[in-house]
């Protein structure tokens, strides 16, 4: 058999040349820019005092740090007042239907390894119509990092209660108060063995600005769950975390190598339970040993799980920072590797490949 | 052996020229050769017992024979229903000539039944006089119960209808597997092996294909292999020895263009087209799909071309497959996914957004029965709706179909190239018919395949008057828009399912906007009509008054069922659509020639529905769901009925015409 010349195979694919040509022609990388220089030019649009604009702003103002050129940047967002966020960004974006931004954002971070994939998505988005994306992308380990922005309400459409939402939440849907036990984000993330999870606060903006940093770099998928102030359906959502007389006291910041001793004068420590599980204590009450020296890079994510729990729905006992960082291989890596491998005996021929199987020719 | 007739004579009950030739056997058999120009042959038992394989074997080797070929499997969606019931027998049927044929045959000329079920699921279609072939140890009284036979149909007469040869096909399969080292019950799984062995010798098919195959299938388990093709050999000579059958048949190779042809099912010609069209467009293909009856088959052929760049993602539900072939698009693949009537269903979202965002995507959908889970396993032209409008808004998609399996292949690559050239989703109707069945296909040259590189210029400069780029700019001849890729610096932008501005493609909830861009959309899918062929008429005659139209897979039965109009001395034009959105420029002007438009379609009149709506055409519409293709003789009925209607044909010297017969009653060599 004679294999045809497509002329093809050696030239540069039209995606090889446009991503040559953005090399050549690549604008200054994120580290010689300003957080004004991914401002775009639209109007942003999220009601005044919403939560949303201090994570712009602090998401604009770390990204030149990461050193990550705007255009090799994708954001992809679902439906609700989050996902508003890849307009403001001076970056490639798609703003997506609900729910399936982490399928869309997957198949993008499958074919193109050499860009920088991002997802912010929110509570509803994220957990309720969008639940098994999220989960399978978090199995899979593609490489892209998901803002889960929480807010614990459905904004968008005027104040329903959210898959985040506490039990017996009265809202317009449940004028009664809503029946449903809600998701903790993380433990549901560590339970679908995400690689990398943490959880930040909107208005702490070093303490964001650190989980987004490590979350970024990561390889693989990365969840953070930002807990974000819906100033108009559930203002004060996370009041006992922010307020400086009641937050110190029940935020549980998670520092890698560190024991977990929090609170005023740091009285409360975290300490190991039965049946794997920690539990909170007073620290003057146990033995130094006892306390729990913080490890996100434990293989097994029981640990991280055990501290996902801690919280109760009312947000008492809220780990901050990063519960998990591990390392696997990232879905897009492997991928890419089996076509190495299936090249190895050359690239496709599609002559060959059409003549392929039992064949017969018929004379003239 | 318990055969009610010893010696089976040339059979014709279909209609097929038989010419008889005597030859000599060994062992002092006097052996006929009977000469036939065609043969439909039904296999049909237990879901467990192999028949697919078995059909597709004597495909294979029919099709290396060189005779023209159509098939049609047809099996229950229970992987394995209980043994020996009616939902568990599943059958192949193939027509094989030495012509070509369109279809898989109306009805067989030989059923092969290995049991009861097997024979009474299908023995109703056996027209008499047919050959019938049973497995005669299978027809235990615990097996006769199972399906309700009060008597044993081989002892109590009522098969004297037909040639029966009764054959112990399973005993003699484990007599010549004695010395295997298998046990009873392995050894009894090669009987589809001993009976594909019988007919390759009764229709003199060549071997050598079906042991290079079973070697190459059962390499690691070489005893199995070995019995196997024992059990082969051993059907092959007991035709050539025994009595009970003492003519063999032989059909000629079929002319066919010259060239190098293989044998190709529709989903594994369509996924080599989908290759084909990443290949002759530059791109990677992207592959997001989810497992689902009968589209599978083409996300496992893809999974195996990793060489050519291909990437295959096993999502986790349909909406998923289709996002992340949306988001491959927008990294500049070509986003593909695949699946039937109820994935589509679940897609629609998805395809919506693809219209909004003007990107490129491949959609196939295998239409099976429905609505609902349906028929998962039976074919169904109903998604044509659906296709055309199951979507929120003013979202209108490209459609197109195939009408063969071969077509498959050309249908995927003019698919690509609709959604690289319009940067829209494209939809592309195959069907289970298609899917499955299988013909023999000429290997095109790839050099000669559309050239789709220049469907594909990613904008790598601003094309704003100010320097700024303008996604929603368009090609002023194909209203395709500017279409950049992530990575390239400057062109930054965002797009998504809010109505977009104008050139900017920045949100807008402009009134006079959204009027525009709606219309716009629908302009850009109206216009991909200046690229496709005129309306493809079939009228050998050039002035008929009737005109049969069809879409996808009724090609082949209404194509033989026009054979069989215009052999009885009637006309009648056929018309098939490849476009049905948008439809070729001329087609209103086409049927307008007619005086009556007949629209055969395996749903309720979607397509009828349509011409009449654009074509104020009172388009006749011929419907049937049975999960099956149609028959081209019930075709014909209609066809000749309308004729008929239609009045005498004064254009037409009628004493020149051929005496009038019965088109229903012709010859099924024009199947």
């Amino acid at each position: 058999m004679t294999t045809v010349e497509l002329g093809m195979p050696d030239a540069p694919t039209p995606i090889d040349a446009a991503i040559a040509r953005s090399l050549e022609q690549h604008g200054p990388k994120l580290t010689e820019l300003k957080g004004k220089d991914f401002k775009t030019d639209q109007e942003v649009r999220w009601c005044p005092g919403c939560g949303d604009y201090v994570i712009l702003n602090a998401v604009q103002s770390f990204l030149p740090s990461l050193g990550i050129a705007r255009e090799d940047m994708v954001i992809v967002s679902g439906i609700g007042c989050s996902s508003r966020f890849p307009y403001y960004m001076n970056t490639y974006g798609m703003h997506s239907i609900h729910g399936r931004a982490p399928a869309i954002a997957t198949g993008l971070a499958a074919s193109r390894p050499d860009l920088s994939v991002w997802v912010v998505t929110g509570d509803g988005d994220a957990l309720s119509i969008g639940g098994n994306h999220l989960i399978h992308a978090l199995r899979r380990n593609v490489n892209m990092t998901i803002l889960l922005f929480n807010n614990r309400i459905y904004g968008l459409t005027k104040g329903q209660y959210s898959p985040t939402s506490e039990v017996g939440k009265v809202t317009k849907s449940t004028p009664m108060g809503s029946l449903d036990h809600p998701f903790n984000p993380v433990s549901l993330a560590l339970g679908a063995d995400a690689t990398f999870v943490g959880r930040a606060m909107d208005s702490d903006r070093k303490g964001l600005t650190d989980v987004l940093r490590q979350a970024a770099e990561h390889q693989g998928t990365s969840l953070v769950e930002i807990y974000q102030n819906c100033n108009i359906f559930n203002d004060g959502a996370f009041e006992l975390l922010k307020d400086p007389a009641t937050g110190p006291m029940w935020t549980i910041p998670l520092e890698h190598g560190k024991p977990l001793v929090f609170g005023p004068d740091g009285a409360s420590c975290v300490v190991r339970e039965d049946f794997g599980g920690l539990r909170i204590a007073e620290t003057n009450q146990v033995d130094a040993s006892e306390i729990v020296v913080h490890d996100a890079t434990r293989e097994d994510p029981s640990y991280a799980f055990a501290l996902s729990r801690l919280s109760s729905q009312d947000l008492r006992y809220t780990p901050m920072g990063v519960f998990r960082k591990v390392r696997k291989p990232s879905y897009e890596a492997m991928m890419a590797e089996q076509l190495d491998e299936a090249r190895l005996q050359g690239a496709g021929d599609l002559a060959e490949l059409l003549a392929g199987g039992d064949t017969w020719e018929v004379k003239a | 052996m318990t055969g009610t007739n010893p010696t089976v004579a040339p059979s014709s009950s279909n209609g097929a020229l038989a010419t008889s030739v005597s030859t000599s056997a060994p062992g002092g058999l006097v052996k006929s050769v009977v000469e036939l120009d065609r043969v439909v042959i039904r296999l049909a038992g237990d879901s467990g017992d192999g028949m697919q394989l078995t059909g597709n074997r004597f495909t294979s080797e029919t099709a290396s024979f060189g005779n023209d070929l159509k098939t049609l499997p047809n099996f229950p969606a229970e992987i394995r229903a209980p043994t020996g019931t009616l939902p568990g027998v599943s059958s192949f049927q193939l027509q094989f000539a030495d012509h070509d044929v369109m279809t898989p045959g109306d009805a067989p000329d030989v059923l092969v039944a290995m049991n009861p079920a097997a024979l009474k699921a299908n023995l109703a279609e056996l027209p008499g006089g047919g050959l019938l072939i049973l497995d005669s140890d299978e027809f235990t009284p615990r097996n006769l119960a199972k399906v309700g036979y009060a008597t044993n149909p081989i002892e109590d007469g009522s098969l004297e209808g037909w040639q029966t040869v009764s054959v112990p096909l399973t005993s003699m399969t484990t007599d010549a597997l004695k010395d295997s080292g298998l046990g009873k019950k392995e050894a009894e799984r090669s009987k589809n092996m001993f009976t594909l062995g019988l007919l390759s010798w009764m229709y003199h098919r060549p071997t050598e294909g079906t042991i290079r195959f079973l070697e190459r299938q059962f390499r690691r388990k070489p005893e199995i292999a070995a019995a196997n093709i024992a059990a082969f050999r051993a059907g092959y000579n007991y035709g050539d020895t025994t009595e009970a059958f003492a003519v063999s048949y032989e059909i000629k190779p079929a002319p066919m263009k010259p060239g190098r042809y293989r044998n190709i099912s529709g989903n594994q010609a369509l996924a080599l087209g989908l290759v084909a069209a990443g290949q002759r467009s530059g791109l990677p293909v992207f592959l997001g799909a989810y497992p689902i009856t009968p589209a599978s088959d083409i996300l496992h052929e893809l999974s195996r071309h990793k060489s050519f760049g291909v990437r295959t993602f096993q999502a986790e539900d349909e909406i998923a497959g289709i996002g992340a072939a949306l988001g491959a698009s927008f990294g500049g693949a070509l986003g593909i996914t695949t699946t039937s009537g109820p994935g589509v269903a679940l897609k629609a979202e998805t395809i919506g957004l693809a219209v909004m965002t003007e990107l490129p995507l491949v959609i196939v959908d295998v239409q099976r029965g429905g609505p609902s889970t349906g028929l998962p396993t039976k074919t169904e032209q109903s998604d044509l709706l659906q296709a055309m409008f199951g979507r929120n808004g003013e979202a209108p998609v490209p459609v197109i179909a195939p009408r063969s399996p071969g077509d498959c292949f050309d249908a995927a690559v003019e698919a690509a190239r609709i959604a690289l050239t319009y940067r829209t989703p494209v939809m592309l109707l195959s069907d289970g018919y298609l899917a499955n069945g299988a013909e023999p296909w000429a290997i095109p040259d790839a050099d000669s395949l559309p050239d789709l590189t220049t469907a594909v210029a990613f904008a790598t400069e601003p094309n704003g008057e100010d320097g700024e780029f303008l996604p929603y700019l368009r090609d002023e001849e194909t209203l395709a828009r500017a279409w950049a890729i992530p990575g390239t610096a400057g062109m930054q932008h965002r797009i998504g399912g809010l109505e977009k501005a104008d050139r900017t493609g920045n949100i807008s909830y402009d009134p006079a906007n959204h009027d525009f861009m709606t219309r716009t959309r629908q302009a850009k899918i109206d216009g991909i009509a200046a690229t496709i062929p005129p309306t493809d008429v079939e009228d050998p005659d050039g002035d008929a008054r009737v005109a049969v139209i069809g879409w996808g897979s009724t090609y082949g039965p209404i194509g033989a069922a026009c054979r069989r109009i215009r052999s009885s001395g009637r006309k009648v034009a056929q018309i098939h659509l490849r476009h049905i959105n948008p439809f070729p420029a001329d087609l209103g002007e086409v049927l307008a020639r007619y005086d009556r438009v007949i629209c055969p379609e395996m749903n309720l009149g979607q397509l009828a529905l349509l011409l009449r709506a654009k074509y104020l055409v009172d388009v006749q519409s011929h419907t049937q769901v049975r999960g099956m293709p149609f028959r081209s003789a019930e075709l014909a009925a209609v066809i000749q009925d309308a004729i008929d209607i239609a009045g005498p044909d004064t254009t037409a010297p009628d004493t020149t015409a051929p005496a009038a017969v019965d088109p229903v009653a012709v010859n099924g060599a024009l199947q």
